[in-house]
């Protein structure tokens, strides 16, 4: 038998309303606001007596296509993927070898390791660029005596100054001071992982290597994963390291040039140079789509492919 | 990974804004804010400039309020635009100043009592192009050329050298000796090469104020022969630079030089109270040589620093009264000598007590005056030719590029943009 169904209209559920509004409201205030806010100014060009006039979409083609702007643009641009590179070869591997070590069982100390080598990430990017310029200085750095304790001190260069070399070494500085974060998410979801599954791989006969290779990589992918599209959006929006140590000029003769510095320059000036706003705001929205596009290819290729376990 | 741009900006102009209500809501009278890049000077201003007009006017509170010189234009801009900028504005010269002027962001100082103390030339980077409205009050010029260790030069029986070719050879034998690392100055800063190598050594190539305004008017060229031998100038030093010079930061080789290991350093005329501070043996300057088979010896006597009203200002006639006291002979007076290196412009004459200022402040009379050659107007396209400048000086002291390609390269890069050059 069945009952009539009373439609009852519902209430409109307003305490959904009441728990997305703080949030809701400061991300479009200072986020969603400013960004939209660079996107139209990005359309704009300086006009007579202070006034911005509509230019449509002609300060993207010059910055892509003048020489004079596109040089320094696909310049930047190529310096970033070099700066994004070496930190997902250098920083996000040494950080997962970190990870592995430290939750080893075997490893007398963890503890102090752990702490020592997260402290860098918690200082000032201004503290770490001038210790280590002071490191490397050809004039009173401690690099060169301590390489030549190892009969290394041939090999000695003013890395920091040399066009070759100026971006690799700021970017394995920076790898040196972020390298706690992939360990320490790494790290977490390594101690995540059931005793039970390592120890019936271990009565399956499996040693240490193909446990590792075997059971917890699989099952730390989505972290490394994460921990790869933290640094995509970490280092196409760096900035302050080469500030701090190459200054706005990012010399020498642009070698550490790279999306932030570049658009310092255009956004604020630099020196005799005036700051122009609109190409500024240009350079910030193409930064801020090239960050898009990369989180995108991510989302849509890369996290779908990854399979997870429900442990 | 690293700290986000945008969000990292954002802070620091929460807090600059913060700094900069903070003593306004704490005083009960208003005080003059002064903004400036001059952070070194903050100790002078507030021991003896400060209590010095306080002596005459007790009733208006003056702050001195500095940032860090890298900083200064993009701070003060970001200032003025939201409106929390201090009263009185340190000027930098030429094009940045005319643009705030131009904005609306400083007041006319037309008329005020005293700037009859100062020359046209004195005025000259703070005035309309057409001459008629000056909007900063000059303050001081820097002078460059080289300091040495006097000891350094009487140990291996050296003297001033007044040629290239006698430089050269006070180099050589700096070289041959080895205790001393002959020139002080590394590429690392960029400025350093274009500001105390091209800017310093330069105007004795393009005879000063004859070629500078040859490049504006579009008469001569950054190809001509006199700018192609500059950069060859420069380029010569690159032995005689200490070891990694490539890495070598600004404050390097200040260090350098006041603790004894380099025997000379280009310099600007600010750098004399630091080592006045920090050296401690006998300094000697020279101005820069000139080349062969020439009488005349130029100078970069560079309008530098200048102090303006902002226009939003609620004490106006506070700050025009304190900008008129600067205009007097006991301003110049205390400024000269308390800041040594920083000429005062106005015609008042001044004793200086610091015989290496007075040493700089001695080529005014004996070599032909001029400012650096990118400062007026040839600034104000993309690209930037100080920017270039920067550039390419540090790259032919490094060897990455050949005086003639420098040279090249700057003169396409003015063509670029400023019609009388194309």
């Amino acid at each position: 038998m069945s009952q009539p169904v009373r439609r009852r209209r519902k209430r409109f559920p307003f305490h959904i309303v009441v728990f997305l509004a703080p949030a809701t409201l400061v991300y479009t205030v200072f986020m969603v606001y400013p960004l939209a806010d660079s996107l139209r100014l990005s359309l704009f060009a300086p006009g007579e007596a202070g006034r911005e006039i509509f230019v449509g979409i002609a300060n993207y083609l010059t910055l892509l296509t003048d020489p004079l702007w596109s040089d320094r643009f696909w310049g930047a641009l190529k310096n970033n993927f070099v700066f994004f590179v070496i930190h997902m070869l250098v920083q996000n591997p040494i950080g997962l070898l970190l990870a592995a070590l430290l939750s080893s069982r075997v490893l007398p100390g963890r503890n102090t390791y752990r702490t020592l080598i997260f402290t860098p990430t918690m200082l000032s990017v201004v503290i770490i660029g001038f210790v280590w310029q002071l490191i490397l200085s050809p004039l009173w750095g401690v690099a060169e005596d301590l390489m030549g304790l190892v009969w290394l001190d041939g090999l000695f260069a003013p890395w920091l100054g040399l066009e070759g070399s100026a971006l690799i070494t700021l970017a394995l500085i920076s790898v040196w001071q972020f390298v706690g974060i992939p360990m320490m998410l790494i790290y977490a979801a390594l101690l995540s992982i059931p005793d039970d599954l390592i120890d019936a791989a271990t009565v399956d006969g499996a040693n240490h290597y193909q446990v590792f290779w075997r059971i917890k990589l699989p099952l730390i992918w989505p972290t490394i994963g994460i921990v790869s599209i933290l640094t995509f959006v970490g280092n196409f929006n760096a900035f302050d390291l080469i500030y701090a140590v190459k200054g706005a000029l990012a010399g020498p003769n642009f070698s550490t040039d790279i999306m932030g510095t570049l658009f310092y320059r255009t956004f604020f000036g630099f020196q005799l140079q005036l700051g122009n706003p609109t190409m500024g705001a240009t350079v910030a929205t193409l930064m801020f789509l090239i960050i898009l596009l990369g989180v995108m290819i991510y989302f849509f290729i890369v996290q779908r492919r990854l399979q997870r376990y429900e442990l | 990974m690293s700290g986000s741009l945008l969000s990292g900006s954002g802070w620091s102009g929460v807090l600059a804004a913060v700094a900069i209500a903070w003593p306004a809501a704490n005083a009960a009278a208003e005080p003059l804010i002064i903004e400036s890049w001059r952070n070194d000077d903050l100790v002078i201003w507030q021991d003896q400039i400060i209590p010095a007009f306080n002596a005459q006017h007790p009733d208006i509170e003056v702050v001195f309020a500095p940032s860090a010189p890298a900083e200064y234009n993009a701070a003060l801009n970001a200032k003025l635009e939201a409106g929390t900028a201090g009263d009185l504005i340190t000027c930098r010269p030429f094009d940045a100043s005319l643009a705030l002027f131009v904005a609306g962001h400083l007041e006319s100082l037309n008329g005020l009592a005293g700037l009859e103390n100062f020359s046209d030339v004195a005025k000259s980077a703070w005035v309309t192009d057409d001459g008629s409205t000056v909007f900063c009050l000059p303050m001081a010029s820097v002078i460059h050329g080289f300091i040495y260790n006097k000891e350094a030069f009487e140990e291996l029986g050296l003297s001033e050298p007044t040629t290239v070719s006698e430089f050269n050879a006070v180099l050589d034998a700096l070289k041959e000796d080895g205790s001393y690392a002959p020139i002080s100055m590394g590429t690392a800063d960029q400025w350093e090469s274009a500001t105390m190598g091209f800017q310093n050594i330069g105007p004795n190539y393009w005879n000063g104020e004859a070629g500078r305004l040859a490049l504006i008017s579009g008469d001569g060229h950054l190809t001509d022969a006199a700018y192609v031998d500059a950069f060859k100038a420069l380029a010569a030093w690159k032995p005689y630079l200490p070891r990694g010079f490539e890495a070598q930061s600004y404050p390097d080789s200040q260090n350098l030089f006041s603790l004894g290991r380099a025997a000379i350093y280009p310099a600007g005329s600010w750098d004399i109270s630091v080592f006045n501070s920090q050296a401690f043996f006998e300094m000697g300057a020279f101005p820069p040589p000139v080349p062969a088979g020439q009488d005349t010896c130029y100078i970069s006597d560079h309008t530098d620093i200048a102090l303006a009203v902002n226009a939003t200002s609620t004490q106006k006639a506070a700050a025009r009264t304190f900008l008129e006291w600067m205009t007097t002979a006991e301003f110049a007076d205390i400024y000269s000598n308390a800041l040594p290196g920083f000429f005062s412009l106005s015609n008042h004459s001044v004793t200086l007590e610091d015989p290496l200022a007075n040493d700089f402040l001695s080529w005014r009379g004996e070599c032909e005056s001029t400012i650096r050659n990118s400062y007026q107007i040839l600034s104000r396209g993309e690209p930037n030719l100080e920017n270039q400048l920067w550039n390419v000086s540090a790259q032919v002291i490094n060897g990455t590029l050949t005086p003639e390609q420098a040279a090249a390269e700057a003169q396409a890069g003015l063509a670029n943009w400023y019609p009388p050059q194309q």
